[in-house]
């Protein structure tokens, strides 16, 4: 049975519809997995009794004709999103204990369609990381590793346990939030499909908030057709969330076409790098070639305020972060370190509570907003951020789509970026300016590394075009063929 | 006339600016649908938002815009069709988010102006700086508990209004007469209920001195003051407390200060140097505000006749005197009483019946408007008697307690008790004839020149009628047989 863990959600989803297995085995299977692979520490909470539980609702549902887009699928959630009854950590020691009396939009939508939570999955403590080592929880290990070489990779972040759980087969497909570049890059380093779609097409209700202007949930899978079905069941006009765009969701599985010939596929100058891994470049230009005899036009674009798109964002999402994350202070829920008195109990609770890497981005964040510096921080970066999107606006008069890299590297050991923050903040160059446009991108793996580790590349669209993002992300992953698997050396 | 404290350097003028809070009225809060009843169970009407439970999201109260857009025009202010929120950062522990979401660059309400109603008969106009809109904090209760203090969220998310003046006002009279004029606007446009006791209107007050002429002094804020009387008895603190400051050659400290109304003084809560640096952005959670003309031309039309024009109508098409329409027109359920006792019948006599009679008898009972026994179509059909000669007016003023007491109408209680005034000449005659047989010596005094006798003979027949002979037909008569 082992077997079913292998499937694509769209093979899944026939196979269930054809009676030849039940979400009972099929979710089954993927305990089994997802237990194996505890040495990736992919999962914070693990919720099999209701997996089997909802397996079991599914099967009565098919019985009666009433299944959903995605029933009887097992999957993982980032635990960012608020689920009802079971632990929501953030991957926080603040929000110890901490159950939520609701559902998130996005997850209680795929409950909806009928998909089964296997589990919470692991991250960067507050989504604030790119390697999945600030958890509270410990580190998400990549499934991949370099060739003769038994060292620890990271599964990238934020969304690591997310990326880790679905490259490992424990779980067909996961929930997870891009702030800027929290679903690409994991989904690059780990070998699979990773969509954030456009800022306002998911609900952000009932997830918990890094930084409320960039945050959008999307789906983590193995293909695009399984990004596609997942997308549909997750997105979708809220109104409880004042951001959330009010548009029908489109069939974006029937973007699948397969056929780009006259899409205009623009190419951005300003995203080669000086000093980037070789073999970065030289993926990106195969996939320019693929794309160009599957008949796209490929065109050259400038984006002229790349460069400054790396600091603007990281004014704005920790200046935002700094406020979001005011509300855990001990008072209402979570961790309490009690103190002398209500500024003591603050500052001695925060301390405790909060990893290094949050309270970084909390200073920087209080700093930028400060009285005297918030005209040169963050409304400077503010408009540069304007800027940015208005370079988008530009090229997209010209072009239907943009391809990039996704990530400047492959994945990396665990403190081999040593410690200085900047550096691991390079990881999001190219998915930062994207997020700051609020434009849907998602990362296709593509090939691999001359150490066999996988690597993506990206394709960005118009604002609510996930269509054409997905259309060409289909006719790049056919191209690239990518069918690698990492050996599973977490089962001993 | 402004308030001058006389120092031993000489004399000193007071500068006065408010921030009203006002508590919109709203069943919802300002970013959940939450209930915003007064007085219900602690933390009985708290949302997950109001709460601040992860993940949360404000959505905005359209009913909450619409109120501020009609205080703003009922204020004649300038209307912003673009407006932003933003969060004022701070910790508290009433404060779930630690911020509160408000509006600082962009406000929904601009410029607008006031006219104030002095006791010298005097008006003058304060302006008014910007209207915004902004969440409640909920309560602390630092006395439930020995040792520890209690959270209420139910205001948590309450929409209020801060209405901010201009630093206009020059005495705690004209302050007392803004907090008075605003509350009747409001309770008029039905946005806030202005009830101070409950807390759905407190005002921030700003108070500095200066000498005349001279620039504005160093203010002080005093916080959170829920009585037009605290208000003035603060000011007045404040204001010789700055000027004993300033006489000593000291300087003032800006600073945000507590007015405690049990030792009539007021205290330091924080210096400048202490304030908060609240890191106000734009709140990302929400989008901008803005609405087109149709928006606010559709709530423009929905504006009740507010108290500065009825006042002046009242004055120019009903003859009242000033101070009479000032008084009928501060509470908008006394004007509308009013105009239902005048409709129709003599104004200055409606006017004179509501304020004297009816005011005195609701002060005796302790009885607001709302809870009269006598209705304003009872009040009017009272007055129609009195016009039509039925009873006169001292009769009526008996009828009316009567009414007050009992509830019965005018008419039943006249008939009843046989207070029919008398009109009958033949009556009226025979009583005046007995009343001069039976005073021949008065008769005599009279007829030698002493005419003020006469009301002492008008007074005997209305005895010997039990004062209900028509005094006009009693003169009518009474006249010609004394000058015969």
């Amino acid at each position: 049975m082992s077997d079913l863990t292998k499937l694509t959600i769209a093979a899944a989803r026939d196979g269930l519809a054809a009676g030849d297995f039940s979400s009972r085995e099929l979710t089954a299977a993927h305990i089994t997995a997802m237990e194996a692979a505890e040495p990736l520490n992919a999962f914070i909470t693990k919720t099999p009794e209701k997996a089997v539980e909802a397996a079991t609702d599914s099967d009565t549902r098919r019985g009666k004709g009433e299944a959903g887009k995605m029933d009887g699928i097992p999957i993982a959630i980032k635990d960012l999103y608020c689920t009802k009854d079971v632990l929501t950590t953030a991957a926080s020691h603040i929000l110890d204990g901490f159950t939520p009396k609701y559902e998130s939009t996005v997850t209680a939508n795929l409950w909806a369609e009928g998909a089964v939570m296997l589990g919470k999955a692991n991250l960067d403590e507050f989504a604030m990381g790119s390697s999945n080592e600030t958890s509270f929880y410990g580190n998400v290990a990549n499934p991949w590793r370099r060739e003769g070489d038994n060292r620890m990779l990271v599964p990238g972040g934020s969304s690591g346990g997310s990326a880790s759980s679905v490259a490992s087969f424990s779980a067909m497909g996961a929930t997870g939030t891009d702030t800027g570049g929290s679903i690409r890059q994991p989904a690059s380093f780990t070998g699979i499909v990773g969509m954030k779609p456009t800022y306002g097409r998911c609900s952000r209700w009932g997830v918990v908030a890094f930084a409320s202007s960039l945050d959008q949930a999307g789906p983590m899978t193995r293909t695009v057709r399984d990004s596609a079905i997942m997308l549909e069941a997750m997105a979708g006009f809220d109104p409880k969330d004042s951001t959330s765009v009010d548009l029908t969701v489109p069939n974006f599985e029937a973007a699948l076409t397969g056929d780009i010939r006259g899409m205009k596929i623009g190419i951005p100058n300003e995203y080669r790098l000086d000093g980037i891994n070789p073999e970065i470049n030289a993926l990106w230009e195969k996939g320019i070639d693929w794309m160009k005899s599957a008949g796209a036009e490929i065109v050259d674009i400038s984006l002229p305020h790349t460069k400054y798109a790396l600091p603007a964002y990281y004014i704005i999402a920790p200046a935002e972060a700094s406020s979001n994350l005011a509300r855990y202070d001990g008072v209402k829920y979570g961790l309490r370190v009690e103190g002398e008195d209500l500024n003591d109990m603050y500052a001695s609770t925060r301390a405790e509570g909060f990893g290094a890497e949050v309270k970084r981005r909390l200073l920087i964040g209080t700093y930028a907003l400060s009285a005297g510096y918030y005209d040169a921080y963050y409304l400077k970066a503010q408009k540069v951020r304007t800027k940015i999107s208005d370079d988008f606006k530009e090229a997209f008069k010209q072009v239907d789509a943009i391809l990039t890299p996704t990530a400047p590297s492959a994945a990396f050991a665990y403190g081999e970026k040593g410690d200085d923050p900047l550096e691991m903040y390079l990881n999001d160059v190219f998915t930062v300016p994207a997020s700051l446009a609020g434009l849907p991108g998602i990362s296709v793996p593509a090939g691999l590394s001359e150490e066999g580790l996988p690597l993506g590349l990206q394709i960005l669209a118009k604002p609510f075009d996930e269509e054409t993002v997905f259309k060409a992300a289909g006719v790049l992953e056919e191209a690239a063929a990518f069918a690698a698997t990492p050996a599973d050396w977490w089962r001993g | 006339m402004g308030m001058i404290v006389q120092g031993a350097t000489g004399d000193w003028e007071v500068v006065i600016g408010l921030e009203v809070h006002a508590q919109v009225t709203s069943n919802a809060k300002l970013f959940s649908g939450s209930a915003t009843e007064y007085g219900a169970e602690p933390n009985s009407q708290v949302s997950f938002v109001d709460s601040a439970m992860p993940g949360m999201l404000p959505v905005i109260n359209e009913k909450a815009v619409e109120q501020a857009v009609r205080t703003g025009l009922g204020l004649k202010a300038q209307i912003n069709k673009y407006s932003v929120f933003d969060r004022k950062n701070y910790f508290y522990a009433d404060l779930p988010q630690g911020y509160q979401i408000s509006q600082y660059l962009q406000p929904v309400v601009g410029e607008g102006k006031i006219t104030i109603d002095l006791a010298d008969g005097e008006s003058r106009e304060i302006g008014i700086t910007r209207l915004h809109l902004e969440q409640d904090a909920g309560k602390s209760l630092h006395d439930q508990h020995p040792n520890m203090t209690l959270v209420d969220l139910n205001r948590s998310g309450v929409a209020l209004m801060e209405i901010v003046s201009e630093p206009d006002m020059r005495s705690p009279e004209e302050a007392a007469a803004y907090v008075k004029k605003l509350r009747s606007i409001l309770r008029y446009l039905g946005t806030c209920d202005g009830n101070m006791e409950e807390g759905s209107m407190r005002a921030d007050v700003n108070v500095s001195v200066r000498r005349p002429g001279d620039e504005f002094g160093t203010r002080c804020e005093m916080k959170n003051i829920n009585s037009v009387r605290f208000m003035q008895q603060a000011i007045i603190y404040e204001a010789n407390r700055q000027v004993d400051i300033l006489e000593e050659g000291g300087s003032v400290d800006q600073e945000t200060r507590l007015y405690d109304p049990v030792k009539g003084e007021t205290r330091s809560m924080r210096s400048k140097e202490e304030a908060h640096d609240y890191r106000y952005f734009p709140d990302p959670d929400l989008l901008p505000l803005e609405f087109d003309d149709a928006f606010i031309d559709g709530i423009r039309v929905t504006l009740p006749e507010l108290p500065d024009d009825k006042k002046a109508r009242f004055v120019s098409e009903l003859s009242l005197s000033p101070y009479d329409a000032g008084v009928l027109v501060a509470e908008k359920e006394v004007a509308d009483y009013f105009e239902a006792v005048a409709e129709g019948r003599d104004a200055k006599l409606a006017a004179n019946w509501v304020i004297g009679e009816l005011f005195g008898n609701l002060n005796r009972t302790g009885k607001p408007l709302g809870e009269s026994p006598v209705s304003a179509e009872g009040l009017g059909s009272l007055i129609d008697l009195i016009k039509d000669g039925t009873i006169s007016n001292r009769i009526a003023k008996e009828v009316f307690e009567e009414m007050f007491d009992t509830g019965k109408n005018a008419a039943d209680i006249v008939e009843e008790k046989g207070l029919k005034q008398v009109s009958d000449t033949g009556a009226i005659e025979a009583a005046i004839d007995e009343v001069i047989a039976a005073n021949p010596d008065k008769v005599a005094e009279y007829k030698g020149g002493k005419d003020k006798l006469f009301g002492f003979f008008m007074g005997q027949v209305m005895k010997a009628t039990q004062g209900k002979a028509n005094p006009g037909v009693v003169t009518q008569i009474l006249r010609p047989k004394l000058d015969d």
